[in-house]
């Protein structure tokens, strides 16, 4: 194994991912901060480096398709996008999902308008929470470009056959640079082989009318195949540590054993979350950090004997944040504190989070940046 | 004459309306086609004449797509096959408000970008699936369901439209004349890149008219010029013969109005307007075929 370690920002390594996966059809339509995955994926196929026929189409809503059309074929695909452009595609990732296509994309969260922002937030892909697709949200650059080659392993698992989107916050991992090593991924991820891929030899009718009964037992599948995911996830993370060296799991948990309080965040936050909790360690606060990467299929949190700091990048109006509110369903008796925090690009130290612990009231949602009295 | 093959690809099981257009057209379609051939279906009438699942219709594989993406759907199968080294025929089969409509412009995208399939836009003038609306294509003066006294504005031009990109072929065709539409599917399915037919399919329950008078209503489509029958293979524009004799001396468009429900409500004025509207376009074409001649 010949790994070299390079400078990469966060788009760039999602995009050397793709490269090694070697997809046959690449399509996407340029949007802020996306924009340099897809320019360097034509690089490299206009300097030979991957042989995959990219479509520049002219709308989200004609790349997702473009990516059912190929995917239907039997054929590994890849598309990347962003907050409006994710919103852009919203009927077609249900089509996606629905038709059991395991296709990739790279998603740069931010902000959604009115007004214009394009600064990160994960308001866009929490809007697409259920369309079928599993998702992932990534800290570093070196866990983008991991993410990206696993995710084609785990969408093409025939247990699982569903689409995946790989979030990472706009500008705070899209565009900074980090040295990562790029791994070469060797037989990690098995050639693709789509059971119901089109054929003209053995024609069948796919998505006619389907009546209600026969609809339940699709929707079910795709449950029974997210259930199964969380086995394919542990087993594809397991052999990458094994190959590789670097481990994950569905949830990354930093000095949560013993600690009595937790920070509960996705994305850059989560990882920055991590000097919060050594901070509040050097005070005499016993401070851990859970970060969320699978959010579809969702996790288990091992929230017993602990209070939760949740930050939710987000906003579910007239309910909440969305991750507390998903903690919460599944885990009722979870005491938290919920903390609204980074909308629009806001920024938020970690020594913002480690006041987020200190004045902490359990059973409130806190809005960073808006005053006491406005609350 | 052309041999058309006996062979049926499609199943006697359409759960169509009677004398429907589309399935007529269709019907030649696909004997033209061929079994190396992927349909792919936006929500249209079609995406409902298919069956229920697990059953179908077509002996082609038909993928089934949202009503705004047949194109782009398209699109991406075409490449993915061609990577593949695989040339089976991508034939698109949508209607009129799925192509000049909600669908235009992943159509445009495609045509633009030079992707090889044939997309073939099935016009029956209205939405007919959800029970006869009026589109972009409904002609001046037609009763929909949301346009009570009949429309009151004249039919996209969605040939121009689809003219404006410079395909290699592009041809009109009517569902009374199948031999004409076997031999422009042929010709299409035989050229690289992009290509678009239009054809116009007579709807009974929407067009007001009885069941069988399907071929005869659009007959009369082609002899009273308000349709034209015609192929552009690249640059070269060719009238279809059934129009060519039309076009000697058209029938009045009165008579193809009054022999349907759907334009009771048309007074003089507007019938006036429509049929100086068809002479209009006769004269442009017949001009466009004299340039060629004289430029040739």
């Amino acid at each position: 194994m010949s790994d070299k370690l390079v400078m990469s920002t966060g788009n760039k390594a999602v995009a050397a991912a793709v490269k090694m996966a070697q997809p046959t059809v690449v399509d996407a339509y340029p949007i802020t901060p996306q924009t340099e995955v897809i320019e360097a994926i034509a690089d490299y196929v206009e300097s030979g480096d991957m042989t995959a026929r990219c479509i520049p189409v002219e709308s989200e809503h004609s790349a997702m398709t473009a990516c059912i059309g190929a995917a239907i074929t039997g054929v590994r695909v890849f598309t990347a996008t962003s907050s409006h452009g994710l919103l852009y595609m919203h009927e077609m990732l249900h089509w996606a999902a629905g038709a059991r296509l395991p296709i990739v994309m790279g998603q740069v969260n931010r902000t959604i308008a009115p007004g214009w922002n394009i600064w990160a937030e994960h308001s866009d892909s929490l809007s697409q929470r259920d369309t079928g697709w599993l998702q992932i949200y990534v800290s570093t650059v070196q866990e983008a470009y991991d993410a990206t080659l696993m995710a084609f392993r785990i969408a093409e698992d025939n247990r699982v056959l569903l689409p995946v989107m790989i979030n990472m916050d706009g500008f705070l991992l899209s565009h900074i640079m980090q040295p990562f090593e790029m791994t070469e991924p060797g037989d990690f991820i098995p050639p693709i082989n789509l059971p119901h891929a089109i054929d003209v030899n053995d024609p069948h009718g796919y998505g006619a009318m389907s009546p209600a009964n026969v609809h339940y037992q699709f929707r079910f599948d795709m449950e029974k195949s997210m259930r199964a995911a969380r086995e394919v996830i542990a087993e594809t993370e397991a052999e990458f540590a094994k190959r590789f060296g670097r481990s994950y799991a569905p949830v990354e948990e930093y000095l949560c054993d013993d600690a009595d309080v937790v920070i509960v965040a996705m994305g850059t936050m989560g990882k920055e979350a991590e000097v919060a909790a050594d901070l509040l360690r050097s005070e005499g606060i016993k401070a851990g950090v859970m970060r969320i990467r699978w959010l579809r299929p969702f996790p288990e949190l091992n929230v017993a004997g602990k209070e939760l700091v949740v930050i939710d990048r987000d906003y579910s109006f007239g309910f909440g944040g969305v991750i507390a509110g998903e903690i919460q369903a599944r885990y009722p008796e979870a005491k938290m504190a919920r903390i609204i925090a980074g909308l629009g690009g806001q920024e938020v130290t970690f020594e913002d989070m480690a006041e987020f612990v200190r004045s902490r009231k359990i059973g409130t949602e806190f809005w960073f940046g808006i005053s006491e009295e406005e609350q | 004459m052309t041999e058309i093959p006996k062979e049926e690809m499609l199943l006697k099981c359409p759960s169509t309306c009677a004398g429907c257009g589309s399935l007529l057209a269709l019907r030649y379609i696909l004997k033209a086609a061929g079994k190396d051939t992927i349909l792919v279906i936006p929500a249209c009438c079609n995406s409902v004449i298919q069956g229920v699942y697990p059953y179908m219709l077509h002996t082609v594989p038909v993928y089934n797509i949202a009503f705004a993406a047949a194109a782009a759907c398209a699109s991406g199968m075409s490449e993915a096959l061609r990577a593949k080294g695989q040339k089976t025929n991508v034939i698109v089969y949508a209607g009129d408000g799925g192509t000049a409509d909600i669908g235009i412009q992943a159509l445009s995208g495609a045509l633009e970008r030079g992707e090889d399939f044939l997309y073939i836009c099935y016009d029956n003038e209205a939405y007919g699936n959800t029970g006869m609306q009026r589109s972009g294509a409904t002609p001046l003066g037609a009763i929909t369901t949301t346009t009570p006294n009949g429309k009151r504005v004249v039919k996209k031009d969605l040939d121009r439209i689809i003219e404006a990109h410079n395909l290699p072929y592009q041809a009109t065709a009517c569902a009374s004349y199948p031999a004409d539409i076997y031999n422009k599917v042929k010709k299409a399915l035989s050229i690289p890149g992009p290509k678009f037919l239009h054809i116009l399919a007579p709807c009974p329950p929407g067009w007001r008219t009885p069941s069988e008078k399907t071929v005869e209503i659009g007959k009369m489509a082609v002899k009273s010029g308000i349709w034209v029958l015609w192929e552009k293979e690249y640059d070269k524009l060719t009238i279809s013969a059934p129009s060519r004799a039309a076009m000697k001396k058209p029938m009045p468009v009165i008579d193809y109005l009054k022999a349907q429900g759907r334009f009771k409500k048309v007074d003089e004025e507007t019938a006036a307007q429509i049929q100086a509207n068809v002479d209009k376009n006769l004269k442009k074409i017949a001009a466009e075929v004299r340039i060629q001649e004289e430029t040739a």
